[in-house]
Parts: C-alpha cells; structure tokens; sequence
C-alpha cells in the first residue's frame, strides 16, 4: 500500500500552527529599510497602531512549516488525481517558466498600453486560438474563473434582450437538474429566475421538458455538454434550433471542453456563449482552489456587449479598446488572469496545429478504458461511451453492505489515490465521476483499477475497513458537524 | 508529445479492453457533420520546447518591465518586495497542482495553511473573521455590496468616489445586473469623501482606506454616517497599511475587503492577484466563497480542518447560494500567508513605515521640482500632484528617462486632467526618488 506522505517519521511532531512557533524577535526575511529621512509617524498619520498580532519566525522555520504542510497535501505531481468535472491533467513546468519571466510577471496594469505590446499579443494570441478550437466569434479573457465566466455570459446575453426591448419580458434562465451548482447560481447573481430541465433516463436532456418550458419568458438555456454525465448531448443542434425559436439564447458550459479540442466545436453545435475553463482543459495548474482562468467564447451578436477594455487586432497592431457604449462594463479590476494566459498559451503553442486533437482523444480513450476495467464492481450509469469522464454507480454496495461510495473513496486514499467526485451530478445515486484525463499511462490506470476492484471485495468482505478509512493520513475522518456547530475559523490565543 | 504518454501498443489494448476498434469509434454519438478531423484546424504549428521558450522569451522583451525602469506607479497594485521564500513555497507541486481541497484528510497541508491565512488577514483588517479569498480586490467589494443588500434587504448601495474607478466599474455591472441602485458620495474636491449626504435607504456605506488618492479616510465619521442611514460600513482597504494605521474594524467596519496583492504576489499586468474577504461574526452566515474551519477527527481526538458552513456555497444552495463563486485564488492565499509570515509583525510594520518615510521625501522632492501637491489631507503612500504640463505628456518623457511617473487622472476624474497619482513603496531609494524629481523639473522647464 503506498503512502502519499513525504518524509514523515512517528517520531516528527504534527504540524503545529505557525502561530505556536512564533518567538519575539525573530523575522524571516531581510526587510528593505527606507534610506530616506526619517519622519515622525504620529505627526504624519495621526494615531497608529501597536496592537498588530502576527507571528515571528525566521526564514528557515519558516520553509520547515511549508515544506511539513506540503509533505500532507496531495497534489497532481504526488499521484493520480482523478476528480471528475475538474480535469486534472499535467501542468507543464515550462508554463511555470515562461509565466514567471520578468516581461511578463513584472507588468503594472496600469502601465501604458503601448508599453505592452508583448502582453497584447499574447492576449490576442489566446483569443484567436481559442476562436478556432470552438468555433466561436470572439473570446474575452476578462473573467477571473468559470463562475465568473458564467455570470459574464449571462450578463451578455441580458444585455441583448435589454437592446431589443426585451429585457422585462425573458427573465427565466433554464438549467438542466445535472447541471453544476454554479450554473443556477450565476444566473441568480444575474437577476434570474431559475427554472430546472429533467434529464432522461439515457442521460439526454428531456425534449419534452424542454418545449413545454420554452415561451415568452426564457432568456437562455445553460446546457452543459458534453454532459455532467461525461456524455455528449445527440439532440444537441435541436436543442438549439428550439430555443432560438423561442427567441431566446444558448449557453454552453465548457468546463467539459477536454472531450472536444480539436475534435468538435461548440460554436458549430449551434451556441451563442461558453464559457471555458483554462484552468481545467489548458493546464493552468488548480493551486489548491485557484486562481482559475475563465475565457469566454460568443457569437457577433453578442460582441458589441463584451466587458471592455476589448484587446483585438486592428490593422497590424493590437489595441486594448475601452470605448465601446454597449459594453456590459468592467466585469473585474483589470486584464483578467494574465499569467495564467501566458500558460495556456504556451501550452497551446506546444500541442500546436498537428497534435492539438490528441487533447481530447487520449482523454476520451483513458475515461473509456477505466469505465470498461470496472464495469464489473461499479456499472456506468449509463450504457453508451463515455466521453472524457466516466459516471459510475456504487448503488449496490449501499444497499447489500452499508457501503457508501464516500467510504469507497476514502478509502482509496489509503491506496495512495486521490479519490475521484462522489455525489455530483445529483441525479445519479451514489455517483462516482472519474476523469482520468489524457496525461495518465496506462500503468496508472491499470493500478487505480485494480484498488478499486479490491477495495469493493472489501466492501463486501471486510467493510469495516472501509468505514474505518482513512488510516494512512496524519488524521482519520473528520467530524464536519462540529465544524460548523463550534465555528472556530481564525486562531486566536485562547482557541486551541 | 511529452504530456501524452501512450505508446502505440498502450493504445490497441485499451481498445481491446472496451471492445472498439479506433479511437474515432469512441466519439460516434457526436454527429458526423461537427466533427473535425485531427490537424484540420488552422492553428499555428506545434512548437518544441527550446523553441517554445525562446518565443516566449522573445514576445516577453517586447514589453517595458519594471525591473527596466523605476516604478511609482501603483493605484490598486503596487510594486512591494516579494521575499524568496514566497516562490519556494508556491511552486512546490504538492500545493501548486491541487485542487479545492474536497478531500480534506488528503489536503490537511493547505486546510491549515489556508486557517492560517484567515487568521492573519482578519488580524491584518481587525475583523473577527476572514474567508479563504476572492477573485480580486474589485469583485471582493462588489460581493460585499450585494452581501449587504440581503442583510439589509434594501436595493441600494452607496459609494465614496474616491474608490478605485475600476473596483466601480466592476460594481456598477454587478449592481446593472441584478437590479441594485448604486449612490455616490464626493470627494474629488477635497480628496476626502464628503459623508454629509443623508444616505437614506442605503444598504451600505463604501470607502476605501487610504483612498484611491492616496488620503487617510475618517472612518469613524463613515461609521457614523453609516449608522445614520441604518446601513452597513463596508472598507476597501490595504493590507500593508493596516500594519501602521487603526485598523477597519477598530472603527467597527462591518465588511472589510481588500486586494491582497501587495503582500508577496506579483504585479504580473493585475493577474492573478487575490481578494481579501472579512467581516463581522455575526455575518458569517450570509458571506460569499469557501471558509476553513477547526474540528476533531470523528473517531479520534486530533484537530483537523475542513471547509465549513458549506450550505452557503453553490454546489448545495444552487440558486440560493450567498454567490456564485467556486474557484477562488488560493495559491494567492498561500502566497500572501507566507508572505505575512516571512515579515511578521515587524517586518510588516518595517515596509508600511518606509513607505510612508519614501511617500514624505517624494513629496518634498517633487513639489520642489515644480509640481504642486493637489490635496492636503493626511496620505500613506500615495498622493495627487498637479502639473503645469499636460501629464500624459509628463508621464512619456519621464518614460523615456527610465521612471514610470505614476497614473494621469483626466481620464477617470475630469476635473483632475492636470493631475497625477504617484505611488512610492518600500522599494524606492532617495536616490531614485531625486532622480524622479531632477527628471522631472527638466520635463517641466
Ligand atoms: C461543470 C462545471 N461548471 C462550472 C464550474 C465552475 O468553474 P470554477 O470553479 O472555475 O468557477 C465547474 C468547476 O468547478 C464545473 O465542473
């Protein structure tokens, strides 16, 4: 059984807070000291404060701290990572090189614009590839991540239905029961309301739900494809074609995107906005919850809406276009993730015109390989192929042994695997979603599958040990419930 | 392809093993018209990784950085020492290639770094409590005036106009979309909000500490004036000068966010950079994003961290969540905790002092050299000079010389169209700070 710590001893003491390690005096870095005059503070700002409460740790302890704490986080470069819905592929290093060269990470947003002709092109590099892998008009990198995206195409698209005198009128938001929690709530930041779409029992949307939904009052549907079920919606150009004959709009949710580059293009199922996930199908890397990265892709239509400033071609150069009247308005403080940008481009820049499809199709080879080695111990949810993830069911072990797909996950921790999305989409019971992603060998694969056939014979066999999971980690499972009955989340001297 | 590992034997036994002849049988639900075959798109050509660097490196000199010239430009992001250790700790994959810690036994490394990073913040703010960040400084305070809107229950925000011009762009698209009016106070006649306003009605009060121009708000006139109208005191604030000024929260502020940059993130043309997110206790029901919180092993007595007051987020509340936010910019979060860290408290009230000792020698430097100081309020570290010249063209030659002289202000505030915003941070020498001036008094003659 591997462990997925690193060099870790009984004897090591548990990682105590920084703030237990603080001692007077100490300081962990040589703070520049102002060659200039010194001034009387209290002349110049008034009262000033004494009280402020931070630790003091010298510059050794301090990477000690980092070094234990990272030593108990998992992360891709540890083992496989396969949580579905949040693609978790490699992160190439040499994105982190070129993102950290100084022409780039020492830019100030507010330096002028024709001081940065080098960050423009990488802007509108960004923006022309991604034009051509969706098939979309136009893209806006100004969204800070994919709920962000969301809202700004929501915002779009109300914008449009305000220019033509509708904007009273199409105030319903359609959202499929799969789809991810953002969806419905990026519509409510948008004044929404929201109504829900059933999906089948073959994981399609239903068609029928649909037409009796569509009247007057829509203004868009947020359709997820390929699907929070890992499958591509077949009724997809239909869907489409109804809903603008009801006069309203579709929206797509790309954060299933890795299934699709540069095999389909939803700008040609029939969309009119997406959003993407850089940070999830362009390898931005997660960095444990963020920053993402959220692009934008929409059709001409819905162009002269786009938050500003708009970086495009024009002539030979490339210009940051502010005065646009129909613009939405800033959607965040200033060029959106730009060294984020710059590892998307340098990632596309690598897989480039000849092997950019190897994208989706490894990952959709890897997603149908693991749903066919566990079909056995954990049926699909769904009898057709997957595309870059697989949905699976541990509805059996719940009912014969008290098993919960939770239990199974954690206990694949003690495998050494990071476990994979339990219990999203909700419409599948005991749902595992596993997106391996193309970055994985073979050999990964076949380990991972293996776990998780044994682990369901202990499901049956010895389930305790799966109730007990998991044992490996510097602590067992923790109790959330207390979590938010004694609400403790800042230390102070007295709370530990 | 390096990222892709498969060998052609890898590929015919997995196609064995699902019972598919090809890799293109696997996509037959897609409808054949949309598909495309691999290679068709018109994308550029593939590059290898020598070439891919030296491209890279070759768009990046076309850009002016601020290691080529001397930066007193800031206006929301500033140019602050990054300690080493901040980059150490950032790029170790454990941390960088995570995601949200859903898992929390697997992610206890970042759970607690993450509480750590609560804790300092809400320290840093004077606030109970902090949450695990934001997109931005911009779309933090935008959370932070719809948060109060539903506490309030009134469709009403209020503005100094002295906050950042970008933070109420960003605000003002939020508050179009779902319907909220927004108010603004004065300030730009005497570089202060003018809270004299009855601001009836309003759900909140928004100001920011120091303001866009550099002064030191009263705050606890805003707090008055907040109560006055029965709404919430919400502070756009900067983390570096809460080291050296009374807190938000002394003041009782009851939201405080701030962008998080300044404290160990690079500039990197304003993104990522990280939101700061803190409020009063009895709010935390109602706060937008993800919360770490202190709890036992379920079997066992060793504390632990998980992500707590989870029936507020979107992936349970769905449409009734207090935001939408998912992903947040916790690899900021790390940063700026290490950072907070690494200089501690004295190192913290070290770089806040010199900054203000830099800001006072600039001041007197620059108004010698022509420029007239345009507001007399108290500033921090940063302030507003007026020129004889037009600043834009002030601003190109003194470019030309190697200094980034700040930010000309006609384009956001009409009536300062003579005038400049000028940024100075620890960073800054007396000797650079004189050369700024002697540079300038040449550009003025
Ligand atoms: C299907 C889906 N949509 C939207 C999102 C939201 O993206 P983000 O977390 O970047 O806001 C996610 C990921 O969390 C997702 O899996």
């Amino acid at each position: 059984m591997s462990n997925t710590l690193g060099f870790r001893t009984k004897r090591m003491p548990e990682p105590r807070l920084i703030f237990e390690q603080s001692n007077k005096g100490r300081i962990g870095c040589n703070v520049p000291v102002a060659d200039t005059p010194e001034v009387n503070l209290a002349a110049i700002l008034g009262e000033t404060r004494s009280d402020l409460n931070l630790p003091e740790i010298g510059e050794l302890e301090l990477l000690r701290h980092f070094t234990r704490l990272s030593h108990i986080n998992y992360g891709i470069e540890t083992g496989f990572y396969p949580l579905g819905s949040c693609t978790m592929k490699y992160n190439p290093k040499i994105n982190e090189k070129t993102a950290g060269l100084p022409g780039f990470a020492n830019l100030h947003p507010m330096q002028p614009v024709a001081t940065i002709p080098g960050a423009l092109e990488i802007l509108v590099g960004v923006q022309d590839m991604l034009k051509e892998i969706t098939g979309f008009d136009e893209i806006t990198l100004q969204p800070l991540a994919g709920a962000h995206g969301e809202m700004t195409c929501l915002m779009l698209i109300k914008a449009y239905f305000e220019s033509r005198g509708e904007g009273k009128q199409r105030h319903v938001v359609l959202v499929p029961d799969s789809a991810h929690g953002t969806n419905p709530a990026s519509a409510a930041r948008c004044g929404y309301d929201v109504k829900p779409i059933p999906t089948t029992e073959e994981g399609n949307t239903d068609m029928e739900a649909l037409a009796a939904a569509l009247d007057g009052s829509v203004a868009a549907l947020m359709l997820t494809n390929p699907s929070t079920l890992g499958l591509f919606e077949p009724n997809i150009e239909k869907i489409c074609e109804m809903v603008h004959a009801a006069g309203g709009q579709v929206f797509c949710d790309g954060a299933n995107m890795n299934a699709m580059v540069g095999t389909t293009r939803p700008g040609d199922h029939g969309f009119d906005c997406m959003h993407l996930n850089l940070h999830k199908t362009f390898s931005t890397p997660h960095g444990g919850g963020g920053p993402g990265c959220g692009a934008i892709g929409l059709k001409s239509h819905l162009e002269p809406f786009l938050p500003g400033p708009v970086i495009r071609h024009e002539g030979e150069t490339v210009i940051a276009d502010s005065d646009r009247p129909q613009s939405i308005g800033r959607v965040s403080g200033f060029y959106g993730q730009f060294l984020m940008e710059v590892r998307a481009y340098t990632y596309l820049r690598a897989y480039g015109k000849q092997k950019m499809a190897d994208i989706s199709r490894f990952s959709v080879l890897n997603a149908n390989y693991v749903r066919a080695r566990l079909k056995e111990v954990l049926p699909p949810a769904h009898d057709r192929p997957c595309m870059h993830e697989c949905i699976l069911t541990a509805e059996k072990y719940k009912k014969e042994n008290g098993i919960r797909a939770l239990d199974i996950s954690k206990r694949l921790i003690d495998y050494g695997f990071h476990p994979p999305t339990n219990y999203f989409p909700l419409i599948v019971p005991e749902c595992f979603m596993i997106e391996p992603t193309e970055t994985e060998t073979k050999e990964t694969l076949d380990e991972f599958c293996d776990a998780l056939i044994e682990i369901c014979r202990e499901a049956v066999e010895t389930p305790d040990l799966l109730h007990d999971a998991p044992s490996t980690q510097i602590v067992g499972r923790l109790d959330e419930t207390l979590a938010v009955k004694n609400l403790n989340v800042r230390w102070l001297p007295t709370s530990v | 392809m390096p990222y892709i590992p498969h060998t052609e034997s890898d590929v015919s036994e997995m196609l064995a093993t699902i019972g598919a002849s090809s890799i293109d049988e696997l996509f037959r639900e897609i409808p054949e018209k949309l598909r495309v075959k691999p290679g068709a798109l018109n994308l550029p050509d593939a590059l290898d990784e020598p070439r891919l660097m030296a491209h890279l490196w070759s768009i990046s000199k076309k850009n002016v950085n601020m290691a080529d010239v001397t930066c007193f430009l800031g206006a929301g992001i500033y140019d602050r020492y990054i300690p080493a250790s901040v980059g150490a700790v950032i790029s170790r994959g454990e941390f960088l290639t995570a995601y949200t810690p859903y898992q929390p036994e697997a992610s206890q490394g970042y759970l607690q770094a993450i509480y750590e990073f609560q804790t300092m913040v809400a320290e840093l703010y004077g606030m109970d409590l902090a949450n695990a960040s934001m997109y931005d400084g911009a779309t933090s305070m935008a959370e932070a005036a719809i948060m109060s809107t539903s506490i309030k229950h009134r469709e009403k925000v209020t503005i100094s106009e002295a906050v950042h011009p970008h933070y109420r762009q960003v605000l003002a698209t939020y508050c179009w979309s779902m319907g909220i009016e927004i108010e603004t106070l004065p300030a730009v006649s005497g570089g202060l909000t003018d809270l004299s306003a009855n601001s009836e009605g309003t759900s909140c009060i928004i100001i920011q500490y120091p303001n866009f121009f550099g002064g030191i708000e009263d705050l606890a006139a805003a707090r008055e004036a907040a109560d006055k109208a029965g709404a919430l005191l919400v502070v756009v604030a900067d983390p570096v000068a809460c080291a050296l000024l009374k807190p938000p929260g002394a003041f009782g502020a009851d939201i405080v966010v701030g962008e998080g940059q300044p404290m160990g993130v690079a500039m990197g043309l304003g993104g990522p950079v990280v939101g700061l997110f803190t409020c009063k206790k009895e709010f935390i029901r109602q706060i937008p994003g993800r919360i770490v919180g202190r709890t036992k092993e379920a079997h066992g007595d060793k504390p632990g961290y998980v992500m707590t007051l989870r029936t507020r987020e979107q992936d349970i509340r769905r449409e009734k969540a207090t935001s939408n936010i998912c992903t947040n910019e916790a690899l900021m979060a790390l940063a700026a905790t290490v950072y907070m860290i690494a200089l501690g408290k004295n190192g913290m009230r070290k770089v806040a002092t010199s900054t203000v000792q830099n800001t006072q020698y600039a001041i007197q430097k620059l108004t010698e050299a022509g420029a007239t100081l345009h507001y007399s309020s108290k500033v921090f570290g940063e302030f507003v000079l007026s020129l004889p010249k037009d600043p834009a063209v002030v601003r190109d030659a003194l470019l030309k010389r190697g200094i980034l002289a700040g930010l000309p202000l006609g384009e956001f505030y009409p009536e300062l169209a003579d005038s400049i915003l000028v940024a100075v941070t620890e960073l800054r020498t007396k000797e650079e700070i004189e050369t700024y001036a002697s540079a300038l008094k040449e550009v003025l003659a």
